[in-house]
This record gives structure tokens, sequence and C-alpha cells, in this order.
């Protein structure tokens, strides 16, 4: 009795062991950790420009086939050779497990984990989102190697 | 008179069904209860309600993917489930493990059978019915679950171990968050004491309840803290070692009552020999790489492979038949609640439904590893 | 004006009608009058609860709804109101519907004789004590009608605890009460306050009333089916005991019942050991309606001490509940009394 006592008197006027926190108020400052695995999203810099050409090596390193990829090839602009690149890079958050398989898998290290937690919809296709934005193209070659 | 009685009121018995939606069974779990007046006849056991066939899914994936899956299993002891796993890779390809990362591992374990135990104890107060020691029990393990988000990346199901070692090296916040916790964490388990087991009401509650014996014990394959209460000396960390348990030093704790309040003073025992093994090993971490590299694809040779680990709740056990492909052929997981739940009956046969309650908390199950 | 207000409506009914229609609409004024305090401190009760809940387990309660959350339970009373009234297809439907107006009903009759001051009381009877208890056992039948009516097996075995618990722990509060009769000489409640003005009863009679004050306070717990004695609502155990099957405004009504049961034996544990609405050392007696003021700390603070032990302690056993009761409580209730006596005899109250 005295330790619920003892919890009551403090916290009534002090409010110092209350854990709690008032949640739809905070949302503007709550931080998270810096290797908090909210969702799986596509590395863009300031160019709007991703890393991934498209190799589906994380599609097979997903257990249960959250990623699909989507590329075509075209032309080099140098070389002429015909190369991939990427067109539709699409997540299905409803299935993804948040193992991190996929970026561990990726060798170009484009996927990375976001620290949005928000996943909340009222329909499920706003689940499946389209991880390239529009109009970003790959990295070039000597920024990759930076 | 005894006869004359039963035979002029003629009592009947009738079944009860503590369904699948109820706050006293700790996950989905169908009991039939047989009843005369109060007094319980026989216990059937309905399972299956969340049935997920984790090990036919651990047939079509690899071995790097498997681990996420046993995450999932007894998730208040993902961390010790997943070591299973990898220990068992790492055993069948010989791959060796440097120091660091054994005793990581062992680190975060006893820190999830801390939060494993906190947990049982708040929901056992709430099942007795004395409803703070939830909340107080939930305070413990924020901290660790903080601990466990700054450095593995989640808070319940972490997905920290991988085959070859652990994802991530730990955060240069891990050392000094420990050392808070424990300190905190050794004022608040004395107060755990003064509220609940000092408590007359609590005691007479769990004395001379849920008796079983040795003999029973060892019959019913009765395994981890259950088992301990009733004298059966059974902690995988000491008869097969591994990780970075054979330099630390620690008890093994067995009781010989055998009844309700020996099972739960185990489990309180358990929460200071973690302690005494966290304090031992946190300034002594060695130097080191925190993973090994191994192939793209794992391929384990053909024949059987068998690990058990230390789980918060007992004897975790992972069974692989491999025929030398990058699937397993079949992967058994044997979880400890599976049999300590089958004593239920023998348990408590001739006691009340209150009763039964608190069995059902001190044996602490948790129905998603009981059907996988 | 307000000084003598009751005076005064009093007159200005006889002015317009005769006396037997101002003495009846006087009864229908004072009927509503408790009707809504019966509503309000209902209100005011389960919000305490909340609040004092949360601060006991390290969290704040409702806060968010009003001031302080104090709209919450008006929330909740609209959500409840608003919910479809359901029952089991084979009960009883004339019990099923009748049994929460027993509690009710019994609750208004008690609390029309505590007095929240002194000129505020509704009811003075000569037997005013007694009155209380006899009012109380009747509600146990609601209890059982509930269990009994819903044909569940869940609410049958819940209304048969209950409804043990509250006859066995009657017996305790009863002797509890006449210990502190024999110290008063008398049943009727203003009575027993005139009698404390030179000293509150607890320390009056020193030993026999703290004894009786344990005794009270435990059988009280009992009485109003709070922890550690709620095996009625043991949620952890089968589902929601003799109110599973009430929803909506029936089940509200048991919900106010019980906080309302809580503050009468609360009352009368400040009626009979801490002096009612007297001001200790008699500092505000001559000011009018102070004692409603003092009144409502008294109560206030017991009520504290009621929902101090439901969030510490953990819940009895059926058979612990009625070993406790009638092999400790019962004899040392009877040798208290016998104590009581020899002291008053022999004049060794202080």
């Amino acid at each position: 009795m005295r330790i619920t006592g003892k919890y009551f008197f403090v916290n009534l006027f002090t409010r110092k062991d209350v854990i709690t926190e008032q949640y739809p108020n905070n949302i503007d400052t709550l931080e998270m950790f810096d290797r908090f695995r909210g969702e799986i999203t596509l590395y863009h810099n300031e160019n709007n420009e991703h890393k991934c050409d498209a190799c589906t090596l994380c599609v097979s390193a997903c257990p249960n086939g959250s990623l699909e990829v989507f590329g075509d090839k075209e032309p080099d602009p140098e070389t002429g050779k015909l190369i991939r690149y990427l067109v539709k890079h699409i997540y299905h958050l409803e299935m993804c497990t948040m193992c991190g398989l996929c970026i561990e898998a990726c060798p170009q290290d484009a996927l990375e984990w976001g620290q949005d937690f928000h996943h909340v919809q009222y329909d499920r296709s706003k689940l499946t989102k389209v991880l390239n934005k529009p109009g970003s193209k790959i990295m070039s070659k000597e920024k990759k190697k930076k | 008179m005894e006869e004359f009685l039963t035979d002029t009121l003629k009592t009947q018995e009738y079944f009860l069904n503590m369904g699948p939606q109820h706050p006293a069974t700790h996950g989905v779990l169908r009991l039939l209860l047989k009843l005369d007046g109060e007094i319980i006849q026989n216990v059937d056991m309905d399972l299956g309600y969340i049935h997920r066939s984790i090990e036919k899914m651990c047939e079509r994936d690899t071995y790097k993917q498997i681990v996420h899956l046993t995450d999932r299993l007894d998730y208040l002891s993902s961390h010790m489930n997943n070591e299973a796993v990898c220990l068992l890779v790492e055993k069948a390809l010989n791959i060796e493990i440097p120091d660091r990362i054994k005793v990581i591992r062992t680190l975060v374990d006893e820190l999830t059978r801390i939060s494993s135990h906190v947990l049982w104890w708040g929901v056992m107060g709430m099942d007795i019915g004395a409803l703070t020691t939830f909340m107080y029990g939930f305070r413990e393990r924020e901290m660790i679950n903080d601990i466990f988000e700054e450095t593995c990346g989640a808070r319940l199901t972490m997905n920290y171990n991988v085959i070859g070692g652990v994802r991530y090296d730990l955060h240069e916040n891990f050392v000094k968050r420990v050392k808070d916790f424990i300190v905190h964490f050794k004022k608040k388990l004395p107060e755990y004491d003064t509220l609940l087991s000092n408590n007359v009401i609590f005691r007479k509650r769990l004395e001379g309840i849920g008796y079983i014996s040795k003999e029973d014990a060892v019959a019913y394959g009765l395994n981890g803290p259950a088992a301990r209460a009733s004298g059966v000396s059974c902690d995988i960390r000491k008869i097969h070692p591994y990780s970075a348990y054979d330099r630390a030093e620690f008890d093994e704790i067995i009781f010989t009552e055998g009844d309700s309040y020996a099972r739960y003073k185990v489990r309180i025992k358990e929460m200071w020999e973690s302690l005494r093994i966290l304090e031992q090993l946190i300034d002594k971490i060695p130097e080191g790489e925190h993973r090994v590299k191994t192939k793209a694809v794992i391929k384990l040779p053909e024949g059987d492979y068998l690990q058990r680990v230390e789980a918060a709740r007992g004897d975790f056990g992972v069974y692989v038949k491999s025929t030398g492909q990058k699937f397993p052929y079949r992967l058994k997981l044997r979880s400890p609640g599976f049999a300590n739940l089958t004593a239920l009956n023998k348990m408590t046969k001739g006691l009340k439904i209150a009763d039964l309650v608190a069995i059902l908390s001190t044996i602490d199950i948790v129905v998603p590893d009981i059907d996988r | 004006m307000i000084l003598n207000i009751f005076t005064d409506i009093h007159n200005l009914l006889l002015e317009h009608m005769s006396g037997q229609a101002a003495h009846i609409t006087e009864l229908v004024l004072i009927a509503i009058a408790y009707l809504g305090i019966f509503a309000i401190l209902g209100l005011f009760l389960v919000w305490l609860e909340r609040r004092v809940a949360g601060f006991f387990q390290l969290r704040l309660g409702p806060n968010r709804v009003g001031p302080f959350g104090l709209f919450q339970t008006i929330a909740d009373a609209l959500k409840l109101v608003s919910k479809e009234l359901t029952g089991t297809v084979k009960a009883d439907k004339f019990l099923y519907g009748t049994a929460p107006y027993f509690v009710i009903v019994t609750a208004l009759m008690a609390m029309a004789l505590i007095p929240f001051s002194q000129e505020i009381q509704a009811f003075d009877i000569n037997i005013g004590v007694f009155f209380l208890t006899s009012v109380s056992s009747v509600g146990v039948i609601g209890i059982f009608l509930a269990g009994w009516a819903s044909n569940n097996k869940y609410s049958l075995i819940g209304g048969m605890r209950t409804g043990i618990q509250m006859i066995s722990y009657e017996l305790s509060v009863g002797m509890a009460i006449v210990t502190m009769v024999v110290l008063a000489g008398t049943l009727q409640i203003s009575e027993i306050i005139e009698m404390q003005k030179d000293g509150w009863f607890i320390f009056k009679g020193h030993i026999p009333a703290i004894i009786a004050f344990m005794i009270f306070m435990i059988a009280g717990t009992a009485e109003s089916n709070r922890t550690p004695f709620d095996l009625v609502e043991a949620e952890s155990e089968l589902g929601a005991g003799f109110h599973t099957e009430y929803s909506g405004m029936r089940f509200a009504y048991y919900f106010l019942a019980e906080f309302v049961n809580m503050f009468i034996i609360s009352s009368v544990a400040v009626v009979l050991f801490f002096g009612g609405w007297l001001s200790p050392f008699g500092i505000t007696d001559g000011i009018p309606f102070a004692g409603l003021f003092w009144f409502t700390v008294k109560v206030i603070g017991v009520i504290f001490l009621f929902m101090w032990f439901r969030w510490t302690f953990p819940r009895f056993r059926i058979d612990q509940l009625l070993t406790l009761e009638w092999k400790y409580l019962l004899p040392i209730n009877l040798v208290n009394i016998v104590l009581m006596a020899l002291m008053v005899w022999l004049g060794l109250t202080l």
C-alpha cells in the first residue's frame, strides 16, 4: 500500500513519474531513433536522383513478395549498348514484415529505412506505394563512386 | 453422511466454455471446463486458433529468410528464437563466430528475458486482481524497448540476429543505457516484492495450488521455470551452454515445492540472475567485427540438425532435416508452452475456476507459440 | 433568504394550495432533488475514480473532455444511453427488466437518510441507522435477479457469488454499526451527530471504535463489491459477472448504483465515526450550511481510502472470502461489541 500511495501523492502534485505521452498533441516533436524501421524507401538526393538500376536482387531476397520491380532497356548515350533502367519500383506495404533483407541484398545501396510510422489508411490500395519519385533518374556513375 | 447428501441433492455437472475471446487466457485459447458447482473435474483444450503454418512457410524460404519468421512465434522472447536458427546454421556450416558477437547476443538475450518476465509479472498481477502491477511492469519494459529500438531498430520483433552475427553494431549509447537500466531495475525489483510477493492475499491465492510433483513434471515434459519449481534441473544455459553463457556466472534456480507460488518465486529470482549476468558482461564486451561474411546462398549439407535454446518460457528447439538444397526439407519447432499446457489438466483437478486462472498465469504461456 | 430557504419554500407553497397538496408537492420536489443529486454524484464519483486510478498507475486519467476531463462521464453516459437494449432469448423478461430498479430504488432510499449538513436531512426517523442497513439488504435481490434472469451460466455463477458475499458481509457491517450504537445510545442519525459535538466517536470510544472502524471498512468494501472483493466484476475471470447480459441504460443503472453504494457506505462511516457534518474542534459551528463543506471533505477522504484499497490489493477467492467473514470477522465483531459495552458501562470512554 505504501508504494501505490507514494506514487499517487507524488504524481498528484508534480507529475514526475507519469510515463504516458499525450500522443496526438505531440506529433510534431516526436522523434524516432536512427535505426527505427518504419518503411522501405528509395534514397533520393537533392536532384531527385536515385541509385536503383533494376537488378531485382531485392525482389528475390524478399520472403513474401512485397517488392516488384519493372525495368526496361534503353541505349546508353556514350557506348550505344543497351542498359537497364528503372521504370517502377512497387512496394506493398500491407505485406511487408520489415525484416530488412531487401536492404541488405541491394548491391547499390539504393534502399533504406524510412522513419514514418503513420501507415493507417482507409483504402487498401493506398498501401501499395511506388517508391521512385516521378521524374527521377538514376545517378550517374561518378556521383555513385563518391 | 456424504453419500446421503450427494444422492439426495443430485447436483449435475455442466460444461463451461472459456472461449477463444477471454481476458484471462493469454491469447486465443479455448478451454472446455467440466464443472461441478465451482469445482473443476476436467479441462479440455482446443488449440489452433492462431495457427499460421510457420513450419510450412519455412519450407519454401531460404535459410536467411527463415530467421524473420521465428520472431513471431513467442514474440516476447523473439531474440532467443532468432538465435536458435542462427546458431543451428552456423554450427552446421562450421562458421567461427568471434567473441564480440557472442557477448552481444547474450546481452540482448538477457534483456529480452527480463522484459518477458516483467510482462509476465504485470499480467499475473492483473489476473489475480491487482490492476496497478500491469502499469508498473510496462514502465520497465519501456526502458528496455527504448534500448532495443536504438540498437536493433524495432521494439518487439527485433530481427537483429542474422546468420553470421548481428545486423548492426552496438549503438554508442547502448552501454550507458543498459547501466542506467540496471541501476533503475535494482531499485524497482524489491518494490515488486513488497507489492505482490509478500502480500497475504496473494500468497493465499497461490500457495498449495496447482501442485505437480517432480516425477509428473518429467513425465509431462515440463520445461522452463515451471519445471524448475518442481525440482527438475533443465536449464539449457547450464546443460548445453551456447553463446557467452559459459563465461558468466549465474545460478540455476530450483525450488522443490512444485506449486504456483514456487513458480512465481522462480521467475522473480531469474530476473535477479539475469541482472547478474548483465552486470558481469556489460563491461567486458570484446572488440571485433559484428558480422561474419557468409556466402550469398546458404546450403546446409545433408543431415539432421538440432539446436536448443533457453527461451524465457522454457526449452525452445529447432530441428532441421536438410537434403542439401537451399530450402530445408523439413523444419520442426519445439515450443516450450505446448508441453507446459498439457500438464494443466493434472494441475487443476479439484480446484476452482479462480485457481485455474491463477495457474494459467503462473505457467506463463503465449498462445502463438503453441499453435505455431 | 438563503438561510431559511426551506421554510420559505414551505410558506410559499402553503399560500397557494391546501396543506395536503403542499405536503405532496414538497415530497415531489425533494424526490427530484435527490434524483439530481444521485445523477451528479454518480458522474462525479466515476470521474474521481478514473483520475485517482490514473495517478496510482503512473498515468493521467481522462483529461481531454472538458476541463480536467470532467465531462468524460457525460460522454460515457451518452454512449451507454444510445446503445441497444439487448437481452438473451430465453431470459425471463419481467425479472430481467425489473432487476436494475431494485438497486436504484434502494440506493435512493438510503440516500434520503444521509445528513449533508445540520439543515439538510430528508428523513430523520428515530430508527435511522437500522433503516439504512435493512434497505441495503433489499438491494441484494436486484443482483440475484440479474444473475438468474439472464439465462447465462456466467451470470448465474456471478450472481450466486455476489449474493453470498453481500449477505455474509451485511452481518459484519450491521455489527460494527451496533458497536457504535452501543456507544451512542440512540439509533437516530441527527442525535448521533449531536452526541459527537464534544469529540468524534473514533476518539471517544478508542480501542473498540478503531477496531470497529477497520471491520467496517473491510465489510464496506465487500458490500459495495469492490476489490479486493470484486469477484462480481472479476473481468479477468468470468466476463462481467451478473451484469454480463445487460447493455445500455440498464448497465448504467448497475454501474451508477455501485458508486452511489460506495458513497452511502462512506457517509455512514463518516456519520458514525468521524462526526458527520461537525467541524473539527468546533471551528465553524455557528455558520449555517458550513456542515456541507466538512461533510464533503470527510466523505471524499473515506472514498479515497476505498479507492486506494482497490488499486493495490489482489482479489480474494470466493471460499477465502467467506472464510474471512465467518471465521475471523464475526468472532472479532462479537468480542468487540462486548468490549464496547463494558467500556460504556464502566465509563471508560474519553
